[in-house]
């Protein structure tokens, strides 16, 4: 019976971190994996500002992990309010599922990407291989880390990174990107299946000569790891990574939080918002958070999904479905 | 009725039968149902795919070799264990199961880090020109870890049970120590051995959260069958990936009936005169 009594005691110590906090509102924001430090910077802004303003209580809680686990997590039935993933194409499937509105893009300014990114590479100290730009990656000797683009999101813009540098060389066409990406795939020993995997990869094993990285992700690995280690080379010529968010309908609706999931996002728009993004390495739309955090942001020449690939469906048919050019040029393939 | 040495038989048979199948027989069902929204083509292309091959070859292949490295080293660790008393043997002991314990994951990259070029092994066989980590080896050396404990811990109760005695008998009768151990010991081993091997064997086929950190995922070479699976999640393909799943658990499935016919057949073989 003692034993019993004890479980129950267990039990009963556990409850309160299982139930919804009592008093106020509660949000969650269901996001990627290295958004960590931004939305605890963001969170924290914004419950003080809702405070303030509204005189309530609000809690905001984050679940964290790949792009694609997350939007299929979702599909699934995870109940979050809002959702900050690393593709477009991660919410054009909830949208396909009737979870959000299929005009969910048009809702919020500049595609509802509030910050944006790039892919840089990074190297390790005084540049050994001397790598300049996406041409130095298929020299021999070379070796990349990238992740899988079929399990990573983050993976998906360094190959379209890539295919998008060889298309807009002067003479570049389809046959000459495909033989380009096929050449530096040949150049990855190990593809991991995440993004932050790839960088353990990299930095811990010290394994290739190369990461490819998000901007934001080399910034925080410099900063974190020492800046030291590694240095950061900015490519001639990058894609625009446009982190999307947008409310989840079909949740908000049933937990009667729009107004609040709403106001949470356009926070992400505001002059304090931007900040904070930039402080944590995105790329802030706003050109006064840039122009303040312009030392940190070296310029970059950036062309766009829509500049050269149409759509992310489009993008995802041709390039990543089972079948797709990734599947006959990939490594092995 | 016939009166049981226990009551309650009923209860208990449907307890049992509905705790099988709650916990196995429902996800089984589950999956059964997603792989038959797979169409013919989808069935086709998985058995005709190169990468399914090489990726269901790993997978099966490298938990056969890593299966019967753990039933060879693993019938020597449970008879140093059982046999010799030594300081330390129960430290030792409790040490066995710890790949039980431990999270795939967090033994994926402790083996890796081990392993890998910069690593505290994986320097030294750099040195001698092999390599595991990031390489169809390292997958089996994350199998081998997984599936250790299972051959050690089914032979150890037999092996206490076994009389000494009985080798004494053989000695007394002539025998040479290998034909004591080849007619005497290993027809009683064998029943038991071959269960481990084949927990061994199902444990390191579905391996996933340590063997993705160490075999380096290039297809064709070093990506297992579970990867195909989690890709084709990631593609929202649920019916592609049930249905790879299935196919998995039908290899699994014959594997596991061919070892115990083969059990049956080395029950038998242990009563035979030698």
């Amino acid at each position: 019976m003692k034993r019993v009594a004890l479980l129950f005691a267990l039990l009963s110590l556990l409850a309160p971190s299982l139930a919804p906090a009592s008093g106020g509102v509660t949000l969650l924001n269901v996001s990627y994996d290295p958004t960590r430090e931004l939305y605890r910077d963001v969170n924290a802004a914004f419950a003080a500002q809702w405070k303030a303003q509204h005189a309530a209580a609000i809690t905001i809680r984050m679940s964290h992990d790949g792009s694609g686990k997350q939007a299929r997590a979702i599909a699934d039935g995870l109940p979050g309010d809002v959702a900050t993933l690393a593709l477009a194409y991660d919410l054009d499937t909830l949208a396909d599922r009737g979870l959000i509105a299929k005009n969910w893009q048009q809702r919020l300014p500049d595609n509802s990407s509030p910050y944006t990114s790039t892919i840089v590479f990074l190297v390790r100290k005084g540049n050994p291989k001397k790598i300049r730009d996406w041409s130095d990656l298929i020299r021999p000797g070379v070796q990349v880390i990238t992740p899988n683009p079929k399990t990573s999101g983050g993976a998906r813009w360094n190959f379209l990174a890539a295919w998008g540098y060889a298309l807009k060389q002067p003479g570049g066409n389809e046959t000459k990107a495909r033989a380009f990406v096929k050449a530096l795939y040949q150049h990855v020993p190990v593809l991991d299946t995440g993004a932050r995997g790839a960088t353990n990869t990299f930095v811990q094993r010290d394994m290739g000569d190369v990461l490819l990285a998000w901007e934001n992700e080399a910034l925080l690995a410099q900063r974190e790891l020492g800046k030291g280690r590694f240095e950061i080379v900015v490519p001639s010529l990058s894609i625009l990574a446009e982190p999307p968010v947008t409310v989840i309908d079909k949740n908000v609706d049933k937990h009667g939080t729009r107004a609040v999931a709403e106001a949470y996002l356009k926070f992400l728009y505001s002059p304090q918002g931007q900040e904070l993004a930039a402080k944590n390495f995105y790329r802030p739309r706003s050109p006064q958070a840039m122009a303040k955090y312009a030392a940190q942001f070296p310029k970059v020449k950036t062309f766009t999904i829509r500049d050269v690939f149409g759509d992310w469906r489009q993008v995802h048919a041709k390039f990543f479905a089972d079948g797709g050019i990734f599947d006959q040029i990939g490594p092995g393939g | 009725m016939r009166r049981r040495v226990l009551p309650g038989f009923g209860l208990s048979l449907g307890l049992t039968l509905s705790y099988l199948g709650l916990i196995v027989l429902l996800p089984l069902a589950a999956l059964a149902w997603k792989a038959s929204d797979a169409g013919a083509g989808t069935w086709l292309h998985l058995f005709s795919s190169a990468r399914v091959i090489a990726a269901l070859r790993l997978s099966f292949g490298g938990a056969l070799i890593a299966a019967l490295l753990d039933a060879l080293a693993g019938l020597l660790v449970a008879w140093v264990l059982v046999r010799y008393r030594f300081p330390g043997r129960r430290l030792l002991d409790a040490f066995i199961d710890l790949p039980f314990a431990m999270p795939t994951a967090v033994a994926g990259i402790a083996l890796t880090a081990l392993y890998a070029p910069n690593g505290w092994l994986g320097g030294w066989l750099a040195l001698a020109g092999i390599r595991v980590a990031y390489a169809p080896q390292g997958v089996l050396v994350a199998m081998a870890f997984v599936g250790f404990p299972f051959v050690v811990r089914t032979l150890q109760p037999v092996l206490e049970n076994l009389d000494r005695e009985i080798e004494e008998a053989a000695e007394s009768l002539g025998a040479r120590r290998w034909q004591t151990f080849t007619r005497v010991l290993l027809p009683t081993l064998a029943p038991a051995l071959l269960t481990g091997f084949a927990l061994a064997l199902a444990r390191a086929a579905g391996e996933y959260g340590s063997v993705i950190f160490i075999a380096g995922n290039i297809p064709m070479r070093s990506e297992i069958a579970p990867l195909l699976i989690v890709q084709k999640l990631e593609q929202f393909d649920y019916a592609g990936a049930a249905a790879l799943a299935v196919i998995m658990l039908g290899f699994s499935f014959v594997l596991l009936i061919l070892i115990s016919h083969l059990q049956r057949w080395s029950g038998r073989w242990a009563e035979l005169p030698a």
